[in-house]
């Protein structure tokens, strides 16, 4: 069974065919009758240790609209909370018969070892500071219905990298298809090796703005000053946040985007944020045509057509 | 089980490469070397053929885990013993982390006792360095030092004394019993929720990184202090090539500084956590492949004294878990010796003779062991290990002694068996079984 | 990397020669035949459905599409009325798809005019079993309420295993089970012919034996 667990795990060809078939299942999404019999008889189970109604929500009802039987097992009131290990977790969905697991969960990795666990394709919905590939897929899925293609885009992700999922399946799939991206943060939240990344860097986001056809803003936790990250919110905002002038400062037809939740005042403003060239909305109502489509490929047919070989 | 310590019979051991030297005879009778040289015979000794077979004095680990008292789940200290025979040991510090802590005489007396019972291996156990591992209140050092295990080996290991102050004055204070201070360099604040060592892998992998000069500050800041206060440093698991080069530095400035390596830090490098499995998650971090060239170059040279395991058994279920929710630690007593062939004698670094000194001759002097690490000679106590360099074994975590089966080494062929341990002239380990 | 960008429309289609297949085959129509085929379908059309009213084609991809697209041009110059036209992929509705890995969508493309009402003509190269017929009736009726569904075909080659029966057939080709049909459209292929050769066999084709 094959799984998808990082956005790397996905070939030029693969991702474009993930795109595709969104683009296709969006285009016939406004019909009388918005199921598809795909997944008829399939159990997809949302293993949630992490509180996201939002991506929850998205995967249950991409499930439910390819017809799978969705089973919603988060940590909150179930035997998780009562210290079972995700091992066993794990052989309980095996034993129910799961065909897919979408996997949420605070630490790096655990999607890695559930695929090792259960026979069903695992399909990583975040894990810790990892990777979170749907999300890329949504976010590129958006960039290209906006400007028409993704190749050759200049793409600038701004804020907390080093603590993000969405950065590093970002770049990996950006990348993957071509797009130029530059990750723009204070240096303290930029990993160490990132000049190893298939990317460049600034710690310039003004220097950075005027070259950008999308800018991506990344939630930034005022929690990490604690940590001496940043002095303040209020600087960080200063030199990192996208505010009305320096989004007047965006070239014409450059888009911002944003993988949610928002913090508004902290890294984006709200009139930027519900400006037309937002696409944070669009960004959700995408999420569920992808996520259709990930889950067709991986559990349409007899084998995925997509992700990475598990073992 | 209980074991009689002398032995009641003689063995005579023939062909034995003592050291990697000619082949000889070896005699050993009421636990000491009798006699050493060629075409030697004895009527009443038990023969034993060790053609081909490399003599080393028993190997001494300066670092190792036996869990016991607190988590026998996982190791006891009996098992520990069994299971540093069967990696050719005759004498293992136990760690003082266990739970209660080994800061009292009362408790080291305890696991030096079980040691002894267990007839296996001498334990020799190492005093905690502050009351809890708290790392604020010194334990009574001078207590554990008097007591019937004498003590002489003090450490916080898996916590670091990183109070500089606390730690000058416990480097002042063992010189009072010419003790010594096993430092765990780890500066708390630079590796809070660290997961492995900081780099290309770590970044990708989004697991919070170990930076190497978390390690090495601590290191270059003991190596100062142990220099002002005149007293005696022991560098636990050294593991990066940063390390390496202060230790030199240190050495060639007259500090009295010792180090140890582990052998999984000898050829195991930060790739492998890309699968995830916490089999690979131990502290110190797997570092990179040019450290683990520092490291064998160390050892190789000087600059790292000796090769301990840091032994660390885990139940099943503490690696059975999420990278970041997973025990760090890996078992080591009975693969320590082939590793170290794999990577050290096999490339040429280190010869035979290096090997008993880097693993019993050295570790004994900065334990002050005064019955182990003794050179293969007449009169000395019979502390032998048999190994066959020439063999070749996978490694089965089922078939080993530890009660633990968290070994990195799960299905590798290795080089080397132990064959025979003789702790003071009575076999431990024969033919590759346990006694 | 398993899903195929071009998916085959009907069972039992084999890859024609043109995509690689280099095995002995011949020709059983030529482009004009298979105008001339067209031309009479389009009659029978207007025939049956009053001058083509409220007709609506459906191809079915991949080689349905460009049929219906001419069948609509054929019927619009006879008539001088608009014929709307579309595609209606079936991948998620077909019965085989646990026997390949998943493949990738085909176009659905439904005409402004919708489908509810309209005397719905499904399009297609060659009928077979029916299985693709079964499965276009599937995803049309998701789409909406036509008030009757009629079936258009270039080639019907036989060896049908549902009760599904065409309203125009371009040409009846007896065929064995050996054997494969391709039909190459200019369009996609750069001519135009119905192709016979020997079967090779594909995922999913065992009940087809």
């Amino acid at each position: 069974m094959r799984h998808l667990l990082s956005a790397g795990d996905l070939t030029r060809d693969e991702a474009v065919l993930v795109l595709d078939t969104a683009a296709e299942l969006a285009r016939i999404s406004g019909r009388s009758v918005k199921k598809f019999p795909t997944l008829r008889g399939r159990t997809v189970v949302n293993l949630f240790y992490e509180d996201s109604t939002r991506t929850r929500t998205s995967f249950e009802l991409a499930a439910k609209r390819m017809s799978a039987d969705v089973i919603n097992f988060s940590a909150k009131g179930s035997s998780v909370s009562k210290g079972e290990s995700l091992k066993d977790t794990a052989l309980t969905l095996q034993a129910m018969g799961a065909d897919g697991v979408v996997i949420r969960h605070g630490s790096a990795g655990s999607a890695h070892r559930l695929a090792g666990w259960v026979d069903g394709a695992v399909l990583n919905a975040g894990d810790g500071t990892h990777e979170h590939p749907t999300q890329a897929l949504l976010d590129v899925y958006t960039m290209r219905e906006r400007m028409g293609r993704v190749d050759g885009l200049r793409v600038a992700i701004v804020g907390d990298i080093l603590h993000s999922r969405v950065a590093r399946s970002n770049v990996l799939l950006l990348h993957t298809l071509g797009a130029e991206v530059t990750l723009v943060a204070p240096p303290t939240l930029m990993p160490v090796s990132v000049p190893t990344w298939p990317c460049a860097v600034s710690y310039d986001l003004d220097e950075v703005l005027p070259k950008s056809d999308v800018v991506m803003m990344l939630r930034v936790q005022a929690e990490r000053m604690k940590d001496a990250f940043f002095p303040t919110a209020r600087e960080y905002s200063r030199r990192y946040g996208l505010d009305r002038d320096r989004f007047a400062r965006l070239q014409d037809g450059a888009i911002v985007m944003h993988p949610g939740p928002m913090v508004r005042g902290m890294e984006i403003s709200a009139e930027v944020a519900d400006s037309a060239r937002s696409t944070v909305n669009e960004q959700v109502t995408n999420g569920v045509s992808v996520r259709m489509a990930v889950l067709y490929l991986l559990l349409g047919g007899s084998g995925s057509a997509i992700g990475n070989q598990g073992d | 089980m209980h074991k009689t310590l002398e032995a009641e019979s003689a063995y005579l051991i023939r062909g034995a490469r003592i050291a990697g030297g000619d082949p000889g005879d070896i005699l050993i009778r009421d636990g000491v070397i009798a006699d050493i040289g060629t075409g030697l015979t004895a009527d009443d000794a038990e023969p034993v053929d060790a053609e081909g077979l490399i003599a080393l004095p028993g190997l001494v680990d300066l670092h190792t885990h036996l869990r016991e008292p607190g988590r026998e789940d996982a190791e006891t200290v009996a098992s520990g013993a069994r299971a540093a025979a069967m990696g050719g040991y005759t004498a293992v510090h136990a760690m003082a982390n266990t739970d209660p802590v080994a800061d009292t005489a009362g408790v080291v007396e305890q696991v030096w006792r079980l040691g002894r019972e267990s007839g296996h291996c001498d334990v020799q156990p190492v005093g905690a360095v502050t009351r809890g591992l708290d790392g604020r209140h010194l334990a009574e050092l001078g207590a554990m030092a008097d007591s019937v295990a004498r003590v002489r080996v003090f450490s916080d290991d898996g916590m670091c004394v990183s109070d500089a102050l606390l730690m000058r004055r416990a480097l002042e204070y063992v010189k009072a019993f010419d003790g010594v201070v096993a430092q765990h360099a780890q500066e708390p604040r630079l590796t809070e929720g660290a997961q492995m060592n900081e780099g290309v892998v770590s970044d990708r992998l989004g697991l919070t990184g170990w930076p190497a000069v978390a390690e090495e500050a601590i290191i270059a800041r003991d190596c100062l202090l142990t220099e002002h206060v005149g007293s005696r440093l022991h560098v636990c698991h050294v593991s990066t090539k940063g390390s390496v080069q202060i230790l030199r530095w240190a050495k060639g400035r007259g500090c009295d500084v010792t180090a140890e390596v582990t052998p999984h830090h000898l050829l195991l490098t930060d790739e492998l956590a890309e699968t995830y499995d916490p089999i690979y998650k131990v502290n110190p971090p797997l570092r990179t492949a040019e450290d683990v060239h520092a490291l064998r170059e160390g050892l190789a040279d000087g600059t790292i004294d000796c090769v301990a395991t840091d032994h660390a058994p885990h139940p099943i279920e503490a690696k059975e878990a999420e990278w970041a929710n997973a025990a760090m630690g890996m078992v080591g007593l009975e693969t320590a010796l082939s590793v170290v062939q794999h990577t050290m004698v096999d490339t040429g670094m280190l010869d035979w003779a290096g090997v008993a000194d880097r693993m019993s001759i050295a570790p004994a002097r900065i334990g002050r062991l005064t019955g182990h690490g003794r050179p293969i000679a007449v009169g000395e106590p019979a502390n032998v290990t048999l190994y066959d360099a020439g063999a070749k074994r996978d490694i089965d975590p089922a078939a080993m002694a530890s009660k633990s089966r968290n070994t990195p080494y799960q299905g590798m062929r290795v080089p080397g068996r132990v064959v025979a341990t003789f702790l003071r002239g009575a076999p431990t380990v024969l033919k590759g079984k346990i006694q | 990397m398993c899903a195929k960008k071009v998916s085959d429309s009907d069972e039992g289609v084999g890859a024609p020669p043109g995509r690689g297949d280099l095995r002995p085959t011949r020709a059983v129509l030529e482009g004009s035949e298979i105008d001339r085929a067209l031309t009479r379908i389009a009659h029978e059309v207007l025939e049956r459905t009053k001058g083509g009213e409220d007709v609506t084609l459906l191809g079915i991809p991949t080689r349905g599409v460009p049929l219906a697209r001419r069948l609509a041009e054929r019927i619009e110059r006879v008539e001088d009325r608009h014929i709307p036209w579309g595609s209606l992929d079936i991948t998620m509705y077909r019965d085989d798809l646990r026997m390949a890995p998943a493949r990738a969508l085909g176009r659905t493309e439904i005409p402004a005019e919708g489908i509810d009402g309209r005397v719905v003509i499904l399009v297609d190269d060659v009928l077979f079993s029916g299985r693709s017929v079964r499965a276009a009736l599937d995803a049309l009726n998701d789409l909406g309420r036509p008030r009757a569904v009629q079936l258009a075909i270039l080639v019907d080659r036989g060896h049908r295993r549902l009760p599904i029966r065409a309203d125009y057939v371009g040409k009846n080709l007896p065929t064995s089970l050996r054997e494969n049909v391709a039909v190459l459209l200019d369009e996609l292929d750069g001519r135009d012919a119905v192709l016979i050769g020997p079967a090779r066999p594909r995922p999913g084709e065992e009940d087809h034996r």
